[in-house]
């Protein structure tokens, strides 16, 4: 095996592999501190991701918000951009998708509500995203400080549209009246059991599908079409994309309404899959996991689904840890994600150098030539 | 001990690899101190290198340093500082919106409050400014101040931290022509104060206007030490550009025809105001070479960028293959392609490809929606493929390896892929930027070999290039750039070394563009009376 393919290896395998594991490790020592077996503690955890149907279902359900804002991260991050607003355009996502199915005919046959009710989450979420992404080519407001502010901005325009707009006559509650049967996401227990088979019931909707069919999409897009070749090129080299004849603030836009409507599907699995209603808050800490689970999942669909499962374990075997245990409560689940996130994300290259030299020895020429290269550059 | 038999800076056999490229070369150089000391160089020919070395950002690898008579290691700069050394960049490293004197004391604050420091400082700053005649207001944030007196301050700030050394890396590059008189003004209170300079500059004229020696630079190596009196422009542009073998290139008598490229009076101004180019007007015939020469940095880039639709003119108007541009009215460079020009950046590594992608991506840049490729929706890597295999075999473009990442092929093959991608798709104008640069001898002939044939083709080509030989072997006609301006126009039968040397220093006798402009119109075509107004 030749140096660059050990190092591909140890990018793209090893590291991630390896950041896990320490952010696993230091979940014990925090387990361990809090007088709790971390060994007891992960076989809960497991059993609860794992150990029954209705556990998996849930894990695969979180997984998938964790598939469509983790994509939604990626293809911003292929033209080089940070999009940390995925919990605003979720949220709206939210609102398109809810308008689409409350303001059609109820009577409607599912084959219309649902398509609807997708393009509105698509739409919201990308137009959502065009705001910031507009104001980032035409009047260089960086998009990272813009799409976290627009996350503040949907959470309270959401709240008065919930409170003053949306809310079913005569709650108190602010959330929209149920949606109507024929529009619900199918339940994938309930498609099992129309071909013969029993599972145990479990939010995972069809829904789940459309995150894959998303993962598809999105690598097919980006390596396999010219947009997405302008994109990449845009994202690696800014000045070679504009020698080429790519318009860089066109890329900006495009790449962020993609992204935008990508995170906005959220909605189409928590409301139009689970929740049947328009509810408050549904999106929270989908949007920022989403940023997690891109840069674990090297920006690469497949990467973004392994990580996203990852993910998925987390919420729902915490969820079970705090279940179970009486001294752990469910905010055991964001100290293991921060932890996961701060080694993927933060700390990503901490074992690099280390692994380079240790694994992927430098000839002495080869060395000098990458010097050389980099004083070239 | 006298003052003036103690060296300021004595540098004794330094030696800087990075990797294949020997930056310095047993460099030695003596700096008399409370001289003015010019070392002048091409771009890339080490002098960068050497004063980072004797600023202590990079250590050499061999060799000794000497400051006023004290060897010395410097592994950073604060130890350079403190041997009273001090740096003017070229690009100031200023906090844009801090006062002047909390630029100068930054670094050295004196204490955890600032009250003491500051007001200490300002007494000092106060009695440099008297003393250097260094006039600016302590008050004042960076950001107010224009170029010359930011400047100014820098100079402030390394006086401030005890420097007895000087050393300024082009700083006449931003300036406009009163600062830099100005700034002359100030090196003489310098000196008479006892404190040495080194300017470090591609610009001859100041170096014969200001300084008391001069040393020249060539490809790492200190190639010769002069005292300012005893030089001339002219010998310093031969020395800087040095005489190599000149390479034979096969080539029949041009067959010129018509016009494809109209350059009138093309202005570009950067970010900054500054006039990159001024008032450049010139014709590009099919069937010929042109070449552009010019020491690195007077105008070479902007041309190319403008010409090939990157960045916006100024002023003026190009008209190419029957399109006409104008400020108002650019071409994009996507634009430019389809209607037959293409382009050869002078940087492969910023422009020319994507060191990320593989080559056969790379191979794609600028024809990525090109139709032969695309099929529907679908960009068909088959296809990507075999594009870049074929460019690959005409070009003999080593490994022929398409899935092989950009970076890794060398910078002779990485500039024979982008030669491929922009020649092989037959455009009528090429335009073609520092093409053999970084590449071995082999790769230079025959890419010399392919312009040669492009130009027997009909097509028109521009070549920009700093290697003289280059210029002289592969052009028709030569127009030489000078701060922007066009200072020479020559046959390339009729041009030597010597000729082209002083032109590109602008010691000839400048030419009026707009009239030379006239006569190649009325004498290669009838042009329109409008034309001639413009």
């Amino acid at each position: 095996m030749n140096r660059d393919t050990r190092i591909a290896w140890i990018n793209r395998l090893l590291l991630p592999l390896l950041n896990i594991i320490t952010a696993f490790a230091v979940t014990a020592v925090v387990f361990w501190l809090i007088d709790v077996n971390p060994i007891e503690a992960a076989q809960v955890l497991l059993y609860g991701a794992f150990g029954y149907e209705e556990g998996i279902g849930y894990t695969i359900y979180y997984a998938t918000n964790f598939i469509f804002t983790g994509l939604a991260v990626a293809v911003a991050f292929h033209a080089g951009l940070f999009n940390i607003g995925g919990e605003g355009q979720a949220y709206l996502g939210g609102l398109g998708a809810g308008l689409a199915i409350l303001l059609l005919d109820p009577s409607l046959s599912a084959w219309v509500f649902i398509p609807a009710s997708i393009i509105g989450a698509l739409f919201f979420g990308g137009l959502w995203a065009l705001i910031p992404a507009y104001l980032q080519a035409y009047r260089g407001s960086h998009i990272v400080i813009t799409t976290i502010m627009f996350n503040f901005l949907a959470a309270s325009l959401m709240v008065y549209i919930m409170v003053h707009v949306l809310r079913e006559t005569g709650q108190m509650t602010p959330q929209s009246e149920l949606f109507p049967t024929n529009a619900w996401m199918p339940f994938v227990h309930d498609v099992a059991a129309g071909f013969g088979y029993s599972i145990e019931a479990s939010p995972l909707n069809m829904s789940v599908l459309l995150a894959l069919v998303c993962a598809v999409l999105v690598w097919f897009f980006l390596w396999h079409t010219r947009w997405g070749y302008a994109i990449r090129a845009t994202g690696k080299n800014g000045s070679a994309a504009v020698y080429s004849g790519i318009k860089p603030k066109r890329i900006i836009i495009v790449a962020m309404c993609i992204s935008g409507a990508l995170a906005g599907l959220v909605s189409v699995n928590e409301l139009v899959g689970y929740q049947h209603r328009l509810i408050m808050d549904f999106h929270l800490g989908y949007g920022f996991g989403g940023i997690a689970v891109a840069l674990m999942g090297r920006k690469h669909p497949i990467g973004i689904i392994m990580a996203a499962v990852l993910f998925g374990i987390l919420y729902q075997g915490g969820a079970e840890l705090a279940f179970e245990m009486s001294n752990i409560s469910r905010d055991i689940v964001v100290v293991m994600q921060g932890l996961v996130i701060l080694f993927c994300g933060a700390l990503e290259y901490m074992y690099r150098p280390w692994l380079i030299r240790t694994l992927a020895p430098v000839k002495q020429a080869a060395a000098s030539q990458e010097v050389a290269t980099e004083v070239g550059a | 001990m006298t003052m003036t038999d103690t060296f300021a800076i004595e540098l004794i056999d330094i030696d800087k690899r990075f990797g294949a490229v020997h930056a310095n070369n047993k460099v030695c150089l003596q700096v008399k101190q409370g001289n003015i000391h010019g070392i002048v160089g091409e771009n890339g020919a080490g002098k960068s290198t050497l004063m980072s070395i004797l600023y202590g950002f990079y250590q050499a690898d061999a060799g000794q340093i000497k400051v006023l008579g004290q060897s010395h290691t410097f592994t950073d700069s604060h130890q350079a500082i403190a041997a009273g050394i001090g740096m003017v960049h070229q690009h100031f490293m200023l906090v844009e919106n801090f006062t002047v004197l909390e630029n100068v004391i930054l670094g050295s604050e004196g204490g955890a409050l600032l009250a003491n420091g500051m007001a200490a400082a300002r007494k000092e700053l106060t009695r440099l400014a008297d003393v250097y005649g260094l006039k600016v207001d302590l008050d004042a944030t960076i950001d107010s101040l224009p170029v010359g007196l930011q400047q100014r301050v820098e100079i402030l700030k390394a006086l401030y931290k005890g420097a007895k050394i000087l050393i300024l890396d082009e700083p006449t590059g931003v300036l406009t022509p009163q600062e830099t008189e100005e700034l002359f003004r100030i090196f003489d209170a310098l000196k008479q104060q006892g404190v040495t300079i080194m300017l470090i500059t591609h610009k001859l004229r100041e170096i014969i206007s200001v300084t008391d020696q001069v040393s020249v630079m060539r490809a790492g190596q200190m190639v010769a030490h002069r005292d300012t009196c005893d030089t001339s422009r002219e010998e310093l542009a031969k020395l800087m550009v040095g005489r190599k073998v000149l390479l034979q290139v096969n080539k029949k008598a041009a067959n010129v025809r018509a016009p494809l490229m109209k350059v009138k009076r093309l202005c570009v101004a950067d970010d900054q105001g500054v006039m990159r180019l001024n008032d450049v007007s010139f014709e590009l015939r099919a069937g010929e070479v042109l070449g552009v020469a010019g020491v690195s940095g007077n105008g070479q880039t902007q041309l190319l960028e403008a010409l090939s639709g990157i960045i916006n003119m100024t002023s003026g108007s190009v008209e190419v293959l029957g399109f006409t541009m104008d400020a108002k009215n650019p071409i994009t460079p996507d634009k430019m392609r389809q209607i037959g020009l293409a382009h050869v950046p002078e940087d492969r590594h910023r422009m020319g490809l994507i060191t990320h992608f593989s080559a056969s991506e790379s191979a794609l840049l600028g024809y990525h929606t090109d139709p032969k490729i695309n099929s529907g929706i679908w960009l068909n890597k088959n296809r990507v493929e075999d594009n870049c295999k074929a460019l690959m075999s005409a070009f003999d473009v080593r490994p022929a390896d398409p899935h092989l990442k950009s970076a890794n092929f060398s910078g002779g093959n990485q500039q024979k892929l982008i030669l491929a991608r922009e020649m092989e798709r037959n455009p009528d104008v090429l335009l073609i930027g520092q093409p053999t640069r970084g590449v071995d001898i082999g790769a230079i002939e025959f890419i010399h070999q392919r312009i040669i044939d492009m130009r027997d083709a009909g097509k028109a080509v521009l070549l920009v290039s700093v290697e003289l030989d280059e210029i002289m072997s592969v052009s028709d006609r030569i127009i030489v750039l000078c701060d922007g301006q066009i200072t020479g126009r020559i046959d390339a039968s009729d041009a030597d070394e010597k000729t082209l040397g002083m032109m590109m220093a602008n010691a000839l006798d400048p030419i009026d563009p707009l009239k030379t402009m006239d006569d190649q119109l009325a004498s290669t075509q009838q042009a329109s009376a409008q034309e001639n107004q413009v």
